[in-house]
């Protein structure tokens, strides 16, 4: 089984954000709800790069460890995902996400917040594959559909990657040799566990350690970029 | 050709090192790789071009690095915040919350139901020791009685709830079920909300009607030094209207119940008043206040019901019986009452 994962390219990443914008369509997400956001490093000055980012599926999901009600699990592909129902909006997620990737309705008085909403890597919720209630709660289930998430199929520059980790990764790597350097697998060994053989599918490897990671790229777990 | 140009560089270095030792002394000492200035930097031609991804004088791997340490970048959606890209702060949050906090969380809880029912099991009921004269004297009235209950209603219900978020995964939600266990939880987290501000009133008029009883005073020592005669049938050690014990259950209560709600209303209000790190920072200081504090208010409860005869009577219809309140409070009886109460033997009372 494949382990899904996303990547994004900052040295191809335009800033058009329009995975943004499609994620919004798909799903019909309410004003005020950002799944997934771009934000932009270096406005304007030299070294300027933009970043698309939204929940990235970590191997060790910090929200699922503190979920006080346990309402999160993580499909055999490797999807970390939420059951609304038992969601209470206490916003625990939130404080262990690396991302910022949960985001809540405001719901009630003072900051109540309502049931956490977040990316589901286009892979819906507990309920039956594509029925009208999942869609609601959760979005598209394009991955029931054998289609990959939106934001990465739409993506112009093919900057931000979905899938397979092991496609993924090959093709990042082709990247990085044909252009002669990486920088870095964004957010990768802050989301997937980097010692060998521990994450699916992953090979592991300097490549994805990030640039500012040690020389000879001893595997660093949770550090790095 | 070769020749030549190491000739260049040769010269260039000389020159270079001239240069630093005759005149620029200070910026040799801050930089070694400079010396040369122009003429030198011809030799850095061997490593061809910046590949693209490079910006002169910065180091890529440092502002990937930055990122990771939380810096900010730059969004187009009106919540700012998002500009974080990573925010490394929960790890440490969550490995707090699920690690040290639990864990001495449940040994405290644990703990203090230990002590209490080896002292009931050691101690027993604690009685009126002498004659039961048959009449009462008021203790605390309506209104103060009225306080005491909204606060420590206020405070079972939000206790529960809040040990519920911390443990109930582990615990409730095994034998009841998901379903069952997140409704409870949802409504849990309701009372949480709006009782909160109920103690905090409660907390704050607790203060204000009694502070002036709770002032220390040398009494207070012996009451300590005698342990109350928690441990020892018949000693009973003066005290006005709060003994010693008292006094430090009145003082954890007004001090905790402030720290819990200025945490909680930090916490009900997100991002109004605190970062998110200040979130993360005051939730772990509201949880280990909390279990402390109920910590206390278990024993606050032990003493003041099965613990000790006549002691519930005091926040119950607010009348106590006289004999009770000679042995325990007999210089407040003295205040009150006019009468001189024998101080040789059979005063004080453990905290209610």
């Amino acid at each position: 089984m494949a382990r899904m994962k996303f990547l994004c390219d900052a040295e191809r990443c335009i800033e058009c954000n329009a995975c943004v914008t499609a994620c919004k369509n798909e799903h019909e997400i309410p004003w005020g709800i950002n799944r997934r956001r771009v934000v932009t490093i270096n406005d304007g000055k030299p070294g300027e790069r933009t970043i698309s980012v939204a929940c990235m599926h970590c191997s060790d999901a910090p929200c699922k460890a503190v979920c006080p009600v346990d309402c999160f699990y993580q499909t055999d592909e490797g999807v970390v995902l939420h059951n609304k129902d038992l969601c209470i909006g206490c916003g625990y997620c939130f404080y262990a996400c690396p991302f910022g990737a949960p985001q809540y309705p405001q719901a009630g008085n003072f900051g109540t917040r309502g049931k956490m909403d977040k990316c589901t890597f286009c892979s819906g919720g507990p309920e039956p594959d594509n029925s009208e209630a999942e869609f609601k709660k959760y979005g598209r289930n394009r991955l029931a559909e054998g289609k990959l998430p939106l934001c990465a199929e739409m993506c112009s520059t093919k900057a931000l990657l979905a899938g397979d980790a092991d496609k993924v990764s090959d093709i990042y790597r082709e990247r990085v040799a044909a252009r002669g350097f990486g920088s870095g697998a964004w957010g990768w060994s802050a989301a997937y566990q980097t010692k060998l053989g521990q994450e699916r599918g992953q090979p592991g490897g300097s490549l994805f350690q990030g640039t500012g990671g040690p020389a000879g790229g001893l595997p660093v777990q949770k550090q790095g970029l | 050709m070769e020749g030549h140009r190491m000739k260049t560089a040769v010269a260039a270095l000389l020159l270079g090192v001239g240069l630093a030792g005759g005149l620029a002394l200070p910026a040799a000492a801050q930089s070694s790789v400079r010396i040369g200035g122009p003429a030198a930097e011809q030799q850095v031609d061997r490593d061809g071009p910046m590949v693209p991804t490079q910006i002169p004088g910065q180091d890529r791997g440092d502002s990937w690095h930055a990122i990771r340490l939380g810096e900010q970048g730059s969004v187009s959606i009106p919540n700012k915040q998002a500009g974080v890209l990573i925010q490394s702060e929960g790890e440490a949050w969550r490995a707090v919350r699920n690690g040290p906090l639990s864990q001495y969380g449940s040994w405290v809880l644990g703990g203090i139901l230990a002590l209490l029912a080896l002292f009931f099991l050691v101690r027993g009921r604690i009685r009126i020791d002498g004659e039961k004269t048959g009449r009462t004297i008021q203790r605390f009235n309506a209104f103060e009685r009225g306080v005491h209950w909204m606060t420590a209603g206020s405070f079972v219900v939000l206790a529960i709830s809040g040990l519920n978020l911390l443990y109930g995964r582990h615990t409730l939600l095994p034998l009841i079920g998901p379903e069952p266990f997140a409704a409870l939880s949802h409504y849990g987290k309701l009372a949480h909300n709006f009782l909160g501000f109920a103690f905090i009133l409660g907390v704050a008029l607790i203060f204000v009607m009694w502070a002036h009883h709770n002032i220390p005073s040398r009494h207070d020592l012996t009451w300590f030094l005698k342990a109350g005669g928690l441990f020892s049938k018949g000693v009973h050690p003066p005290a006005h209207k709060f003994n010693g014990g008292q006094k430090v259950i009145f003082w954890s209560t007004v001090v905790g119940g402030a720290a819990l709600g200025f945490t909680g209303v930090q916490l009900i209000f997100p991002f109004s008043f605190a970062t998110l790190e200040e979130m993360q920072l005051y939730q772990l200081a509201h949880a280990a206040i909390a279990v402390i504090m109920i910590a206390i208010i278990l024993a606050h409860i032990y003493i003041g019901s099965i613990g000790m005869e006549g002691a519930f009577d005091a926040m119950g219809d607010g009348q106590v019986e006289l004999q009770w309140a000679r042995e325990h409070h007999s210089l407040w009886v003295e205040d009150v009452t006019g009468e001189k109460v024998r101080h040789a033997h059979r005063h004080g009372t453990p905290a209610e």
